[in-house]
């Protein structure tokens, strides 16, 4: 089982995120479970959404609290927010920033990648220039950085199921894929 | 058949579309407003042919549905919490009716203090109101439900309201791939049928009127039969839906590796489903451990519990819901139907996941370990979790 | 009204086979309204107030009082603005 938490804040499109994965994860066949953080949401407060990967049915229906993978879509999270709590050791961080890995001062033993997912959104018109949507352009990077999942199956997911610029969409997944750094945890 | 990602929520409205529901009334409330949005959607695109009947409280739903019910229409609704609270009394009403009316119903903790999170207090607090009661573990689980329900509360035998209950958040918000039926197989299965005891304007007749105690007590007994007469026809339903469909839930008290287990859990919702996994762990370690789940709740499953108790050294209740100044509300009810067994097993009750607690696969570990250890003439109930002060925590040695 | 010996000879809900417009209620009553139309404007207060629908219009516009389903509450003798309708005890 491959357990991801994504922070963002309301209006980012973290839910949207996990369950854009959680189409791709299906399309290739796999159980998939994704939730949003059980709670009240509001607009730009810090919020959480999870997704549980299996290659068997998944029947544990509880939280998760010791993911394998934390993907953060708002870099100024980084200073409110303990985003690698429970992360397991080895696991990966994945945070939209314009920073490489090796500038980040994150306590973490495990595999770090970032990507400039606000300048592609950005580039590519998503959302607005105050509040650009990273969702998909993260989900590019995720599927290079764990390699869980397709990049095609992520661009197949996006355009069955985001409903304006589709293709915009999946050509940022295909960016961040290319772009995203990643320094692997020493063997 | 198609496979489709989707919450709990969607499986009710995308149910409800599938048995071509003829009227919808509800009113929104967290976490089921997303159901009835669905339907809302269905029903401007075209795609269902429904009433959609917009109303300014849940008791005016359920009004809604009781006459269309009474004019032998197809109806659905959903609520949760407070609003199922506020249908009270129409509840009874749907009931005696015999309106076969299909409610979702999202269990949500009630107030105060303020929660949105889930347990199974609203329901529960609905138990002698006349309704068939089945509680689900998965989305898939919602979506064949609540087509059995349709067959079940139209049987002619039968013409009773149900509720198909989920948790809040595990299953109402929660993604899960869904098998959705194709259409023609639902319609083959639960074929719109018409009501023999509806209002027509042609021949006028008075329904739920006033009756003397001459008679009140058999029209409640007749409820109460038809009640009775139901578990054979929930049991039916789904072997039948699982000929048709390929699935089916094993009736109203559904096991897990019980066969030659030494203690059995008894659970409801969502925690049946993290539970199984605890199952498979605790029986790699040696442990003879098995689940048994209370799928349907109304009518009770006595007789299922009496053969369970039959081989089993002690049965525990995870409750998710209680009575104030008793037990936990599944534990009275099993340990009832205990009296007529002739072998009676140790029995402990474990109240958790009271307002959105985590039942964790750690927690019912827990539980299992607890329930393997106990004693003839031990504490038969626990608040499992509680914070407790210093003072009252026991150090087992 | 059909009579029942058993639940078994009962309908599955409960259903009055008997309407309401067929069940007279006339017995209930200790002072019955009578209506003189010598000053009524038909304005159908009367025929609006009437908690038993027990006041019908005929075809000509009068209203008309159906002492069958008239249960004596003197709501019509109340509410009528030129006061054509009084109450009398019922002997």
């Amino acid at each position: 089982m491959f357990e991801i938490r994504f922070h963002g804040r309301g209006g980012q499109g973290s839910v949207i995120a996990s369950e854009i994965l959680s189409k791709a994860v299906f399309l290739e066949g796999k159980d998939v479970q994704s939730f949003p953080f059980f709670g009240v949401e509001r607009r730009g407060a810090p919020v959480q959404a999870y997704t549980r990967i299996d290659d068997k049915p998944i029947r544990v229906k509880a939280n998760i609290y010791t993911p394998d993978c934390v993907v953060v879509l708002d870099p100024s999270l980084l200073k409110s927010q303990n985003v690698t709590a429970g992360l397991k050791e080895g696991g990966y961080l994945l945070i939209n920033t314009e920073k490489k890995p090796e500038e980040l001062t994150i306590d973490f033993k495990g595999n770090m990648a970032t990507v400039d997912a606000t300048a592609i959104a950005l580039k590519l018109g998503l959302g607005s220039k105050s509040a650009p949507i990273v969702n998909t352009a993260i989900l590019g990077a995720l599927a290079k950085v764990t390699g869980l999942v397709k990049l095609d199956s992520i661009t197949a997911a996006i355009s069955e199921s985001v409903p304006n610029k589709p293709e915009a969409n999946a050509a940022a997944a295909k960016e961040a894929f290319e772009k995203v750094l990643i320094r692997r945890m020493a063997a | 058949m198609a496979k489709v990602v989707m919450t709990g929520n969607y499986a009710q409205s995308y149910a409800s579309k599938l048995a071509r529901a003829q009227v919808v009334a509800a009113y929104p409330i967290t976490p089921q407003t997303s159901i009835v949005e669905k339907i809302a959607d269905f029903v401007s695109s075209g795609e269902m042919e429904t009433q959609f009947i917009k109303v300014e409280s849940e008791h005016s739903a359920m009004q809604v549905c009781i006459s269309a019910a009474a004019l032998g229409a197809r109806s659905y609704t959903a609520t949760s919490s407070q609003g199922l609270l506020l249908m009270h009394e129409l509840l009874f009403w749907a009931a005696g009716q015999r309106a076969p009316i299909i409610m979702g119903i999202i269990n949500r903790a009630v107030a105060p203090p303020w929660s949105i999170w889930t347990d199974h207090t609203d329901s529960m607090a609905q138990r002698d109101t006349g309704w068939i009661q089945y509680y689900c573990e998965s989305n898939q689980e919602v979506l064949d439900t609540v087509l059995q329900a349709y067959k079940v509360a139209e049987d002619p035998e039968i013409r009773l309201p149900v509720m198909v209950m989920e948790d809040a958040f595990y299953l109402s918000h929660t993604i899960e791939a869904v098998d959705v039926p194709p259409q023609g197989a639902v319609d083959a299965y639960i074929p719109l049928k018409r009501s023999p005891w509806v209002l027509d304007i042609e021949k006028p007749t008075r329904m739920g009127s006033f009756m003397g105690p001459d008679i009140y007590m058999e029209y409640r007994y007749i409820v109460a039969k038809a009640m009775q007469e139901s578990r054979k026809v929930i049991v039916e339903a789904d072997e039948d839906y699982g000929r048709r469909f390929g699935r089916s839930y094993g009736g109203l008290l559904p096991t897990y590796r019980c066969d030659d287990a030494d203690v059995v859990l008894l659970t409801i919702g969502t925690a049946s489903c993290t539970a199984k996994e605890v199952v498979d762990e605790l029986r790699k370690e040696g442990k003879k451990v098995g689940l048994a789940r209370m799928r349907v709740f109304r009518p009770f499953p006595e007789e299922e519990i009496a053969r369970l108790a039959s081989s089993v050294r002690a049965i525990g209740v995870v409750d998710r819901s209680w009575g104030f100044g008793y037990a936990g509300t599944m534990f009275t009810e099993v340990a009832g139907a205990l009296y007529k067994s002739k072998s009676k097993p140790l029995m402990k009750d474990y109240i958790t996941g009271i307002g959105g607690r985590d039942i964790t696969p750690q927690v019912l570990r827990g539980i299992y370990l607890d329930l393997l250890k106990v004693r003839e003439g031990d504490e038969e109930m626990e608040w499992w979790g509680l914070r407790r002060p210093e003072k009252e925590v026991k150090h087992n040695a | 009204m059909k009579t029942y010996k058993t639940y078994a000879d009962l309908p599955g809900a409960p259903i009055a086979d008997v309407p309401s417009q067929e069940e007279s209620t006339a017995g209930w009553r200790t002072t019955r309204p009578v209506l003189d139309p010598k000053n009524c404007t038909k304005c159908y207060l009367c025929w609006k107030y009437c908690p038993d629908t027990a006041i019908s219009v005929n075809d000509e516009g009068w209203p008309v009082i159906r002492y069958e389903h008239c249960k004596g509450c003197g709501i019509c003798a109340t509410e009528c603005p030129k006061e054509c309708i009084v109450m009398e005890k019922e002997v």
